[in-house]
């Protein structure tokens, strides 16, 4: 694989400038919501003082996730030295930049003041972990920008190695501080777990994985460029590793949640009771999201189907939006205890489910943040080589052809 | 925070006007409070004074709230409507995104059926969950056990509203343009119950909904003072902490639960 051909995508092809009117209309329409939100207050969206986030952080969570997660592929070429991966490397380090991007955006700009921007970054309290994801989130920049660097000039590539387990450390952090922000929260009974740090780190492998085949497939279907079963075969085994993993945690999690009588209503509330709730767990999160993909990759198919590794990749990705719903929206709809043994009723939800309707600004605010990181991860590939001419079995793995 | 911003926060641009008539009404307020204390010093246990503008808050006080819940009657809600109407707390769009920053709350137990009725606040935890996890420490504690929320630097990112066991905390949905000088309100901000911070400050001894409540359910004091009434009575009656095994040492306290 030494002499791999290295080249940008052309960029001028209709198909290209038809993906950029695409991302261009869902970028309008996510500006457009948040014009909007802003000068008329969040009284507009789903969100009310019971459900404080809404889908905005779903689709923020899910992209900043699925960021550290991209970068998994890049990290198993530089940090583990396999060099199988290595050609894969450079797409994946620009796809964790833009679905980081593309997160941060949407959460900054469903802030209530997002025109406090330069205050969340010269004001820090140390003892809030959101602080330290500020922190973590721009060092990924940082870091993943310096790896991506001696990636792409051979002048710094001896330094490619450090940089790149500097990353894939990092992201183990980033991810950790994410899923932090829900096991710090004592407050709620959904939350308050250890377990959800590496809970978010495992999805984040699977989430990225997914998306991450899905523009690599892509990016070779539409430039005629050629993928072997080689590149694709190992990517979807490592999918449903990750796959069954985010599925084993999902597990212990609800079964600590069971056997712990205190949790026995928020679990119930989540496994049988909660009406979308329970059918986004149990049809979106496991057996669309989970099951089906495994059955997918893993049941024996017509060789070189690639349609199955396609559906099982976007089954993934929704399954995570199910999952991400599940665990914010059903973790705040849950209503609080104030005192054991005790029915709770007041003006303010107290006692009883919250309810939350999405409303279409907060859509078209997190459609928004997905055209951001597709935008750049488009544009990436114009500006940078990013990806090999070819990635036939023969150049890939040549021992075997 | 000064009242000159409170009044460029309210668009008002009387702010020296209305400084001057602040003191007139504090110098008359203190003249009627040392009446008062003269002629009745077996009444007031506990003297409640003033804090001069350029002094800072001390841990010298912990200020608190003991509300005895058997007093506290079906229905009512006048310690609600007070509070509302001293912060200007107005009805906008519905219950869901209005502020609360007290609110009646009844408790059923699920056996017996024994009905509780009592209200809810922010508790002024001395270690609220909201002001660890505020990124930019908008989310703080006074020295006199105050928590508050500094406007100036909140971003409206919400986390402290996830974070609170009591859900004391309101988000602001939409402008408000009928503002009252003691209590700024900003689009896009969180907010909750002061504890009547500029009433403590003044030194009125009191906060809106304890001077409303009729029946007594609501007695503010200070709970480092063993010799104020809020102390010596939970010293003698005792009381609860809501959510006592989060171990905050909230500032409010409740009997009768």
């Amino acid at each position: 694989m030494k002499n791999l051909r290295y080249t940008t995508i052309e960029g001028n092809s209709p198909r290209f400038l038809g993906l950029l009117a695409i991302y261009g209309f869902f970028l309008l329409l996510g500006f457009y919501a948040f014009v909007t939100m802003e000068h008329e207050g969040h009284w507009i969206t789903g969100m009310t003082n019971q459900v404080i986030w809404g889908l905005p952080h779903v689709f923020a969570i899910f992209l900043i996730v699925a960021a550290s997660g991209a970068l998994n592929v890049a990290s198993i070429a530089s940090a583990f030295n396999k060099s199988f991966y290595k050609p894969l490397a450079k797409l994946s380090a620009v796809l964790a930049i833009a679905l980081l991007a593309g997160g941060l955006i949407v959460l900054l700009l469903d802030l209530g003041r997002p025109d406090r921007l330069i205050v969340a970054i010269t004001y820090y309290n140390f003892k809030s972990i959101f602080a330290w994801n500020i922190i973590l989130y721009s060092g990924f920049f940082a870091i993943v920008g310096v790896y991506l660097w001696t990636m792409l000039d051979w002048q710094v590539e001896k330094y490619k190695r450090i940089a790149g387990t500097a990353a894939f450390i990092w992201r183990l952090i980033l991810t950790t501080g994410t899923g932090s922000i829900f096991g710090f929260l004592v407050a709620r009974q959904g939350y308050d777990e250890a377990i959800l740090a590496p809970m978010f780190v495992i999805m984040s492998f699977s989430y990225g994985l997914a998306i991450y085949l899905l523009v690599l497939m892509a990016t070779y279907k539409w430039t005629g460029r050629e993928l072997g079963d080689a590149v694709i075969n190992r990517l979807q085994n490592l999918l449903g590793v990750f796959v069954a993993a985010t599925l084993y945690f999902a597990a212990v999690y609800h079964l600590t949640n069971l056997y712990i009588t205190e949790h026995h209503g928020f679990e119930a509330y989540i496994l049988r009771d909660g009406g979308l709730i329970t059918n986004m767990f149990w049809y979106g999160q496991i057996v669309f999201g989970s099951l089906l993909p495994l059955a997918l990759v893993y049941c024996p198919r017509p060789a070189k189907s690639r349609l199955a590794v396609v559906v099982a990749s976007i089954l993934v990705i929704l399954g995570g939006m199910a999952a991400l719903y599940v665990i914010l929206i059903g973790g705040q709809t849950y209503p609080m205890t104030l005192v054991p043994g005790y029915e709770a009723s007041s003006s303010f939800s107290d006692g009883v489910i919250a309810s939350y309707s999405p409303s279409k600004w907060e859509l078209m605010l997190g459609l928004g943040g997905v055209a951001v990181a597709l935008l750049i991860v488009t544009f990436g590939m114009k500006l940078f080589s990013l990806l090999p001419e070819s990635l036939s079995d023969k150049v890939t793995n040549p021992h075997k052809s | 925070m000064s009242r000159n911003d409170v009044d460029s926060a309210t668009g008002q641009n009387s702010s020296v006007n209305r400084i001057d008539q602040y003191r007139r009404h504090f110098v008359g307020g203190s003249i009627a409070a040392a009446a008062g204390l003269a002629l009745a010093p077996g009444l007031i246990l506990n003297s409640v004074q003033a804090k001069p503008d350029d002094q800072a808050v001390s841990n010298k006080n912990r200020w608190g709230l003991l509300i005895d819940t058997s007093k506290c009657a079906e229905g009512c809600t006048d310690c609600v409507t007070a509070c509302n109407k001293k912060h200007g707390l107005n009805p906008v769009h519905g219950e869901l995104t209005d502020a609360q920053w007290i609110r009646h709350v009844t408790l059923k137990n699920k056996q017996t059926g024994h009905q509780i009725d009592m209200p809810m606040m922010c508790q002024h935890c001395e270690f609220p969950p909201c002001v660890d996890v505020c990124p930019t420490g908008a989310s703080f504690k006074r020295k006199d056990g105050i928590v508050l929320v500094d406007k100036h630097i909140c971003i409206g990112c919400r986390y402290c509203m996830m974070a609170c066991p009591y859900k004391a905390r309101s988000f602001v949905h939409e402008a408000h343009t009928d503002q009252v000088p003691d209590a700024p309100r900003g689009k896009g901000t969180v907010e909750s119950c002061t504890l009547c911070v500029d009433m403590i400050d003044r030194g009125d001894g009191t906060t809106a909904c304890a001077e409303a409540c009729t029946s007594g359910a609501i007695l503010f004091g200070d709970l480092n003072d063993s010799n104020s009434e809020i102390s010596r009575r939970l010293s003698s009656e005792g009381g609860r902490q809501l959510r006592a095994e989060l171990s905050l040492n909230t500032g409010v306290r409740y009997q009768g639960l």
